[in-house]
């Protein structure tokens, strides 16, 4: 018992981290599914949106602010599509992919000039933010609420891509870029519904992710963003439950790894995780192995 | 296209080469004639805007400005000079502290001050020795940033000290034999800090349980945990503001009954926000306490409310941060050293610099003959009041 | 050799003669820490390493992102060498740890060794990672030069690497000597010798048959490979040969700015590297150096009056601290989106070229002569 209660916290905040991850990870996995990008800038839109909630909520009280958080970070992520990517859509994979760093480059540069560097304090939600006790562990209701959203966010997704004409689309397009065009799908039209997905559920974990750890700097984004797209590659780059539960192990790994003292370790192991899974299964978890054709 | 852009971009980078080529430091560029019409020295600030340590950095610089503002002229032999002061971004990185260093000694300046951040500083020093400019650290506490550069300068006291001070408060003051020491790893600042602590606090027969985080981190769940997890009696992090705030948050979370206890950097209004009507304690060591020399703090506080430019840089309310009273103090030094000088040149001011004397509101400062660090043996302590965001001035500490 | 062909070889050793000889000459008119010089010193060495990526990322088709975990290598491995054996067991540097090294060696050897040591890590590194493809190997590298960054700062090797604290006091720009006498060395023409050698180098290895093989394991694998070139053998070489010089582009940083501390060697850095070589244009050696020196002459120089308060019109707010950098991310942008093949696109700069450049500036004769060719095409 007395094992439990010194380590439920950990395991709690594990989860509780694997489940924000996991939101910021489907959009890195869906955008790489379709477009084959790896979407450096995600992370920074996720960072944007709490940067925007902490200025937002100084303004208007929380049930509007919150919903405009979310369709503003929306609208960033559609209009990055639009400007950034959507005019190199034939250029080299390179360039694309150094637009996303450019992006990136951008989004944190505007976040260090308007809040002159400082780390801004984000707004304390009711109920989320108070804290609560199990099993002698003392936690933020949040933490404990995550991985309840997470799921069934999750859920809604994979039934929206399985049954729906939208959802349809985005699947053929993830399977073949040409063919689905030819077969009169709008590419830019599914390209752009799965960005609006993504910063929808980004903005959903910026949310969760700043309620337990409520300061938002312009480079908060950047290493959560990069876990998280190796929690994608982890579960196997293109499919969304792939990506929940690489989230899931790697969140809980990191905060394990912590708790044993091995704290330098702690990013560098994701890492090497990762290194290994391609090792082992360059495909990652349920990958769908990719033959070479000339 | 391409060539129009080639074209411009080659026109700029020969326009470029033909500017500097023309203008040398020694002959300053265009001798700016203000409406006084008086002679122009220039302070150099060397402090991060941006970067892990840019709200400390700007709480630093307010001081040097509001002191810049209380007293704009010198006389120096007889000349009466405005002082103008240029302010550079040091990024808080070490690789971007040469060129930030360099761009000042460009600008002409006679001395310089800063940098909050001892990392910065000791990547910046060298650029300032080569160019023979005295640099006056005003708040960066590792031995290192002066010890081997003759030009570097400080006011405030190290590391070892504030670390034996904290440990020396931690055992005897609030009597606890085992402390969780958490630092950042590849920062000087909490580094030097947790090891001096953890070498006092051992010697005194306590026991320490070391970690380190790295950058980026934002999530300190386990970090806290471990701590309660070890028993340990009170949470030592000497971190920047950054960390801080969300150490504070995750001990609240977790309901950590343990006082956290940090050095200067948490001596800030920022950890007064965070901390605001929270059940945690904290208990901070620092150059100078608010209160003490209360003729200082309305000034500042006054000039603070009155331009919105500045309250943002203070993070938003009037609170005075030890390293504001300490930037105010290490202006004043500047001037004297050039009065002593009787010059402006850097090589004449950083000769009168080792004999300088001041009263300042952070108390007298006097730099040793050693390595030009502040002959200081007193630190303030102060604790958070959770209630109405204040600091409370405990006893001051006195060693050696 | 054609006479076309020596005339231009002689055209570029007298310019690279003349370019020297006016560096010598600026570095004994202007004072040493002018900013000119910083920025001509982190220009060239981030020429050296931003073309070592090229190497890997414009000629192999490799996409590493891993340069600054071998840059990190380099630099420590550089300071640690050349500094003093006396500083080592003094506590001036090693601060907390005994150091375990009781040897110094000099500038050159070391500067080998620092390129060495990364070489060593890259082919081990490279044995598992370069089966993988294209953004797994980005992604793989990448995260091999965190683990690098955190092995680095591990307490555990304290007594090696000063755990995290910073390395000061070895042999810096400002501490090297001409051979035979006491005169400082000038510390620009230093680094632009070495860089220039390195880079040298890198374009020999590129124009020989070992670069032609990059070039095709680039445009097609698979045809590369029915070729009869060894695919495993020639990317490993690439890569090991990319990261030698990124280790001696580290070493180089390391002597610029007078402290190594591994903190720094972020995921950022490889980044901004990768700017320089899109910038530049993949796969051009000579673009990857214009634009390096652009770069970091924007970045920490040209663009810095933009921070500056006092040259706001009069009730603004707009300059100030933070905006150069907002400034500088939207110009990369516009030449990301506009200017995608970069500067130079896949082609070197060569004195045709620049003639050509002089006497069509604006391509507008190009443009017509094409359209032109496009009118006699469609009649015909």
């Amino acid at each position: 018992m007395e094992f439990i209660q010194n380590n439920l916290t950990y395991i709690l905040s594990g989860i509780s981290v694997g489940g924000q991850y996991a939101l910021i990870a489907i959009g890195y996995t869906m955008v790489y599914g379709i477009l084959r990008l790896i979407n450096f800038a995600h992370g920074d839109v996720f960072m944007i949106a709490g940067l925007m909630m902490v200025y937002l909520s100084t303004w208007v009280p929380l049930y509007i602010s919150i919903p405009l958080v979310i369709i503003l970070t929306v609208l960033l992520g559609f209009l990055i599509e639009r400007v950034a990517y959507k005019p190199l859509r034939s250029a080299p994979r390179m360039s694309i992919m150094i637009s996303a760093i450019g992006v990136s480059y951008l989004l944190q540069n505007c976040a260090l000039y308007f809040t002159g560097g400082l780390a801004k304090i984000y707004p304390q939600l009711p109920w989320l933010s108070n804290t609560v006790t199990i099993w002698g562990a003392t936690t933020k209701i949040v933490t404990l609420v995550t991985p309840i959203i997470t799921i069934v966010l999750v859920v809604l997704l994979v039934l929206l891509i399985k049954y729906t004409k939208v959802g349809m689309a985005m699947r053929a397009v993830s399977r073949d870029f040409e063919t689905s065009q030819l077969m009169g799908i709008k590419i830019n039209t599914v390209i752009s519904v799965t960005f609006v997905i993504g910063s929808f559920l980004a903005a959903g974990g910026s949310l969760l992710y700043f309620t337990n750890y409520a300061s938002v700097t312009p480079t908060s984004g950047a290493m959560p963003g990069l876990k998280c797209f190796v929690a994608a590659v982890f579960g196997g780059i293109g499919s969304i439950p792939g990506a929940v539960i690489g989230a899931f192990i790697i969140g809980i790994c990191e905060n394990i790894i912590k708790g044993l003292g091995w704290t330098t370790f702690s990013d560098a192991f994701t890492f090497a995780l990762l290194i290994i899974i391609l090792l082992v299964k360059p495909t990652g978890l349920f990958g769908e192995k990719s033959t070479d054709k000339v | 296209m391409k060539k129009l852009l080639a074209l411009l971009l080659a026109l700029c980078m020969v326009f470029a080469l033909c500017a500097c080529g023309t203008t040398t430091p020694t002959e300053p560029q265009e001798p700016s004639e203000p409406a006084s019409g008086n002679p122009v020295v220039k302070i150099g600030i060397f402090e991060p805007a941006s970067g892990d340590n840019g709200a400390g950095g700007k709480q630093e610089t307010l001081g040097v400005q509001y002191a810049n503002s209380v007293c704009p002229t010198v006389e120096i032999a007889g000349t009466t000079y405005d002082v103008e002061l240029v302010a550079v971004d040091n990024e808080s990185s070490n690789d971007k502290a040469p060129s930030a260093a360099s761009t000042l000694v460009n600008a002409g300046v006679s001395i310089v001050l800063g940098s909050y951040g001892s990392s910065v500083a000791i990547a910046g020093g060298p650029t300032f020795e080569a160019a023979g400019i005295p640099v006056m650290g005003i708040t960066c506490t590792n031995p290192q940033v002066t010890e081997g550069n003759g030009y570097y300068f400080r006011i405030c006291f190290l590391d070892p000290f504030q670390g034996t001070v904290l440990a020396n408060y931690a055992y005897n003051e609030l009597g606890v034999t085992k402390a969780y020491c958490l630092s950042k790893l590849g920062d000087d600042y909490s580094g030097g800090l947790v090891k001096y602590f953890v070498e006092a606090f051992e010697g005194l027969g306590g026991e320490c349980v070391e970690e380190t985080f790295p950058d980026g981190n934002s999530d300190f769940t386990s970090y806290v945990a471990n701590a309660k997890n070890a028993d340990c009696g009170v949470f030592y992090s000497p971190v920047s503001i950054e960390a801080a705030q969300l150490i504070i948050d995750q001990v609240v979370a977790q309901g950590a009954t343990f006082p956290l206890l940090a050095g200067d950097t948490w001596d800030s209004n920022v950890i007064l926000q965070a901390a605001k009507g929270k059940d945690v304690s904290i208990t901070v060591t620092t150059f100078y306490p608010e209160g003490a020399n209360p003729e200082f703090d309305a000034g500042c506080k006054e000039w603070i409310n009155a331009d919105p430019k500045n309250l943002a840089n203070n993070n938003g309310d009037d609170t005075i941060s030890a390293v504001t009273a300490m930037g105010y103090d290490a202006y004043f030094v500047a001037l004297e050293a050039m009065k002593a000088a009787g010059s402006i040149e850097p090589a004449d001011v950083m000769a009168a610099l080792w004999n300088v004397q001041y009263d300042g509101v952070s108390g007298h400062i006097a730099f040793d003959s050693v390595n030009g660090d502040a002959i200081r043996n007193t630190a303030f302590v102060k604790q958070a009041n959770t209630a109405d965001g204040t600091w409370t001035a405990l006893p001051e500490v006195t060693i050696g | 050799m054609e006479a076309a062909k020596k005339k231009e070889v002689l055209f570029t050793v007298l310019a690279i003669a003349a370019l020297l000889i006016v560096l010598i000459v600026l570095e004994q008119v202007l004072p040493t820490t002018h900013i000119l010089f910083t920025v001509l010193r982190k220009g060239a060495i981030y020429a050296l390493v931003a073309v070592s990526m090229n190497l890997l990322n414009g000629f192999t088709g490799l996409f590493s992102l891993g340069q600054a975990g071998f840059m990190l290598i380099g630099a420590y491995t550089y300071a640690i060498f050349t500094m003093p054996t006396a500083v080592k067991l003094s506590d001036s540097v090693y601060k907390y740890y005994d150091c375990a090294i009781h040897f110094d060696m000099p500038l050159i050897p070391a500067l080998l060794c620092a390129g060495i040591a990364a070489a060593i890590f890259a082919a081990l590194i490279g044995l598992p990672v370069l089966r993988l493809k294209s953004d797994y190997l980005a992604i793989a590298t990448l995260g091999f030069a965190e683990i690098m960054r955190a092995i680095f700062q591990w307490d555990t090797l304290g007594p090696v690497t000063n755990g995290a604290n910073v390395l000061r006091k070895y042999i810096d720009l400002t501490s090297i000597k001409l051979p035979f006498s006491d005169k400082p060395f000038p510390p620009t023409l230093f680094v632009f010798l070495v860089a220039g050698i390195c880079i040298a180098v890198i374009m020999l290895l590129i124009n020989s048959s070992y670069g032609r093989a990059f070039k095709a394991i680039r445009d097609d694998e698979i045809a590369a490979e029915a070729m009869g070139i060894n695919l495993f053998k020639h990317k490993e070489m690439s890569f090991v040969i990319s990261s030698f010089f990124a280790g001696i582009g580290g070493a180089l940083l390391a002597m610029f700015q007078y402290t190594v501390q591994a903190a720094q060697f972020k995921s950022a850095m490889t980044y901004e590297i990768l700017l320089i070589v899109v910038i530049g244009g993949i796969g051009s050696v000579t673009g990857s150096c214009i634009s390096s020196f652009l770069f970091i002459a924007c970045s920490e120089w040209w663009l810095r009056f933009l921070d500056e308060a006092k040259y706001n019109l009069p009730g603004m707010n707009i300059l100030r601290s933070g905006f150069r950098k907002v400034v500088f991310s939207v110009i990369i942008m516009v030449i990301v989106l506009f200017f995608s093949k970069g500067i130079m696109g896949d082609r070197e700069l060569s004195w045709k070229r620049i003639g050509a450049f002089f006497k069509d500036p604006f391509g507008l004769k190009r443009k017509k002569k094409l359209a032109a060719e496009a009118e006699v095409s469609g009649n015909g």
